[in-house]
């Protein structure tokens, strides 16, 4: 489904800003990885540019989804190829309704595929039906998109928009950052009854916590832009206990 | 390199961008070129009017004579254009097919319908399902009135002005004058002087007026002055939503329109006006486009209340200050408008609130947006007299950039002789964020999409206050007006 081979990214007209030194990851169909890494490792990097995010430039290296290289498509195509990024920092957006920024989006993707779009009445039951399940208080998606939303709100908004969308890969950006549990549980809930073999998922984590209510199949450890260990759920559980100095170039060296 | 795309796109679209660009081939009864003593009593007895009239006109040419001598066209606004050359200037252009005026629609020209037809007017029976009464101003006659008669069952008047003076010259006398008088400036005096046509409303006491009125203004003639006046009257407790639409075809000559809008709002009633004006508003590169110069002003008596809700996206200039007189004692004054500025577009817009009774309270909320190398003022005033005990206003004014070739300003004229007034003015400027779009993005819309919809949004304030037809009309003229304004 989703191979990165050899990526180098660098910010945008800044000298000797690499972040991203030479990754290589292979999502296949139906698998949940999970990227975990310290602060400033370039995880949220990674997840923006998988999503095509122009801040940031590929010097070197290549994304295939499917096989097809996507490094120069725009995000919307991205999206309509069934890619679904789960933002750290949701944008706020005066005066546009969720509602109707769903409904659009939906409408965008059914567009470039030519199939035919959801009829109001079936998108509003699916949205209804979405809001419940993820918990966001009703009358906060009948105001601004995001706007006066609190972390834990904007984070639930963006499982709503996963739910509503069912994409073929979602990369969740550090989704549980500033979650109480029963939020954690939600999100968690979310993926889980979303996983099937059709689908792949990378969660990218600080904390080991979210992996106690998500079964990752893979876990890998992102150090100052590399992927320094890759294993099964285990290596969750080592980075609880040790932190992730173990694997920094200051701590290996001591 | 944001730059090159632009102006290849825009080079793309070019004779699309402005969707209502054509012009109608209908013979046209012009009066010669230039304005005089003798121009302003063609154009009367043109009209077949009432000595009265007449000498009111008289009145208000010599007075924009000395006007112009003076050299007193108003200058302080923010905005620029060459001397306009007043004596280059058609003031008179009746098709001609209707100067033998139209009985019903079956009399007016088909060719005439057609472009109405094109504009989207809900002429006929489309006015019919719309619920909407229609007063078309063609070049300066008003050619058809639908709904005529189930208003007048009500007792409403809803006819073209001069069927007005000829009809119900009382009404006309009493009022004409009153809010915005000749003398009120130079655009104003030359609009009195030499008005040809416009629409006329009055609803009588207790009356609800159970449809939106509508205009629909289009200049077709080459360098032809388009100066019509607009006179409504909300009896006490009357009530009445107004609409008017606004469109000329694409010429690369500027055309000038001088327009007067009065309102007079009787104790304990309420006038909501709603304008989408969408004149030319000249090429991507500058050249032609309508010169909107208009004074609008309306007086709240007790207890009354007026609602100016505008979208102006059109015109190479647009100069206009939507007021209201707050007079009476717990009178309402508001003010919504969202005024973009494309290519290079200028707009000076805003409002003025005057308190003058007790309690009288005033809402603005003023949005621009620039884009290209557009440029947009807010101009507001807002004036608390010494008697106007407890008066209150609230003023938002947010600026949106697109690009970083255009401009936005804010002049607030604040003046206050009464200290209980409460005032608040908030103000912003913001600029479409990378993270917005990007989030847009990431969901599977195109960037002109994603920008359209944070426009909307960030619209939405000012287009919730429009009528629901009107509304979609609006939204989707933000969208044609900002293609190739991204990029």
């Amino acid at each position: 489904m989703l191979e990165i081979k050899n990526l180098r990214v660098s910010v945008l007209d800044i000298d000797d800003s690499e972040i991203l030194k030479g990754i290589d990851l292979t999502v296949k169909t139906g698998e949940v990885h999970a990227i975990m890494g310290p602060n400033g490792s370039g995880k949220s990097t990674l997840a923006n540019v998988l999503m095509g995010r122009t801040e940031y430039v590929i010097t070197e290296g290549d994304i295939l989804y499917d096989g097809e290289s996507i490094i120069d498509l725009l995000p919307e195509k991205r999206a309509h190829l069934g890619m679904f990024l789960a933002f750290q920092y949701p944008a706020e957006i005066p005066g546009v309704r969720p509602w109707q920024f769903l409904k659009a989006a939906l409408d965008a993707k059914a567009d470039s595929r030519g199939e035919e779009k959801m009829s109001i009445r079936d998108f509003s039951k699916l949205f209804d039906e979405k809001v419940e399940a993820v918990g966001i208080n009703p009358q906060l998606v009948k105001r601004s998109l995001n706007e006066g939303f609190s972390g834990g709100e904007k984070k639930r908004n963006e499982m709503l928009q996963l739910e509503v969308l069912q994409p073929e890969l979602a990369i969740l950006d550090e989704t549980d950052s500033g979650l109480d549990v029963d939020a954690l549980r939600i999100v968690a809930h979310g993926v889980n009854s979303m996983r099937s073999p059709e689908r792949s998922f990378i969660i990218v984590t600080h904390y080991q916590r979210l992996l106690n209510y998500i079964k990752p199949d893979v876990v890998h450890i992102l150090v100052e832009g590399k992927i320094v260990k890759t294993g099964g759920p285990e290596l969750a559980l080592d980075v609880e206990k040790d932190g992730y100095k173990q694997y920094t170039s200051v701590g290996a060296s001591a | 390199m944001a730059t090159q795309n632009t102006i290849s796109r825009k080079s793309d679209m070019s004779g699309q961008e402005y969707q209502w660009g054509f012009v109608t081939d209908i013979e046209t009864d012009l009066a010669p070129r230039g304005l005089s003593e003798d121009i302003v009593r063609l154009i009367s007895s043109k009209k077949g009017e009432p000595e009265w009239m007449l000498e009111w006109r008289l009145k208000a040419y010599r007075h924009w004579v000395k006007l112009n001598d003076a050299e007193s066209e108003p200058e302080w606004a923010n905005v620029k254009y060459p001397k306009i050359d007043y004596q280059d200037i058609y003031y008179y252009a009746a098709p001609k097919s209707v100067t033998e005026a139209p009985k019903s629609l079956d009399d007016v020209d088909p060719e005439m319908l057609a472009t109405f037809e094109k504009l989207g007017i809900p002429l006929q029976e489309r006015a019919k399902l719309a619920g909407i009464a229609v007063d078309a101003v063609f070049d300066s006659v008003s050619v058809a009135t639908t709904f005529e008669k189930q208003l007048g069952e009500l007792g409403i008047i809803f006819c073209s002005f001069s069927e007005a003076v000829k009809n119900h010259p009382d009404l006309v006398k009493k009022y004409l004058g009153s809010v915005v008088p000749y003398t009120d400036n130079f655009f104003a005096s030359l609009n009195a002087a030499v008005f040809s046509d416009g629409s006329f409303a009055y609803i009588p006491p207790g009356v609800r007026c159970p449809i939106e009125l509508m205009t629909y203004f289009r200049i077709n003639t080459a360098d032809t002055g388009q100066f019509e006046r607009t006179l409504i009257i909300a009896d006490e407790g009357a009530y009445v939503s107004y609409l008017e639409g606004c469109t000329a075809p694409f010429r690369k000559t500027h055309q000038l329109h001088a327009a007067v809008v009065e309102l007079v709002a009787l104790d304990d009633s309420e006038i909501k006006y709603s304008t989408i004006q969408n004149w030319f508003p000249g090429t991507p590169e500058g050249e032609g486009g309508v010169f909107n110069f208009v004074t609008k002003r309306g007086r709240a008596d007790k207890n009354a209340k007026i609602s100016w809700t505008q979208v102006e996206t059109g015109s190479a200039i647009t100069w206009k200050y939507p007021s209201v007189i707050l007079k009476g004692d717990n009178s309402v004054g508001e003010f919504f408008s969202v005024a973009l500025t494309n290519n290079y577009q200028q707009a000076d817009t805003g409002t003025k609130m005057i308190h003058i009774g007790k309690n009288t309270k005033s809402t603005i909320v003023a949005k621009g947006i620039s884009a290209g190398h557009g440029n947009n003022t807010y101009r507001g005033q807002v004036q608390i007299m010494p008697g106007a005990e407890n008066a209150v206003n609230h003023t938002q004014c947010d600026s949106l950039l697109i690009g970083d070739k255009c401009g936005a300003h804010t002049v607030p004229y604040i003046e206050v002789r009464n200290p209980t007034a409460r005032l608040e003015h908030e103000a912003s400027t913001s600029k479409v964020s990378d993270e917005q779009l990007f989030y847009l993005r990431a969901r599977g819309l195109s960037e002109e999409e994603a920008h359209h919809m944070i426009i909307t949004g960030w619209s939405r304030e000012v287009f919730q206050e429009l009528p629901f037809e009107f509304a979609l009309e609006a939204n989707q003229l933000l969208k044609v007006s900002l293609e190739g304004a991204v990029g």
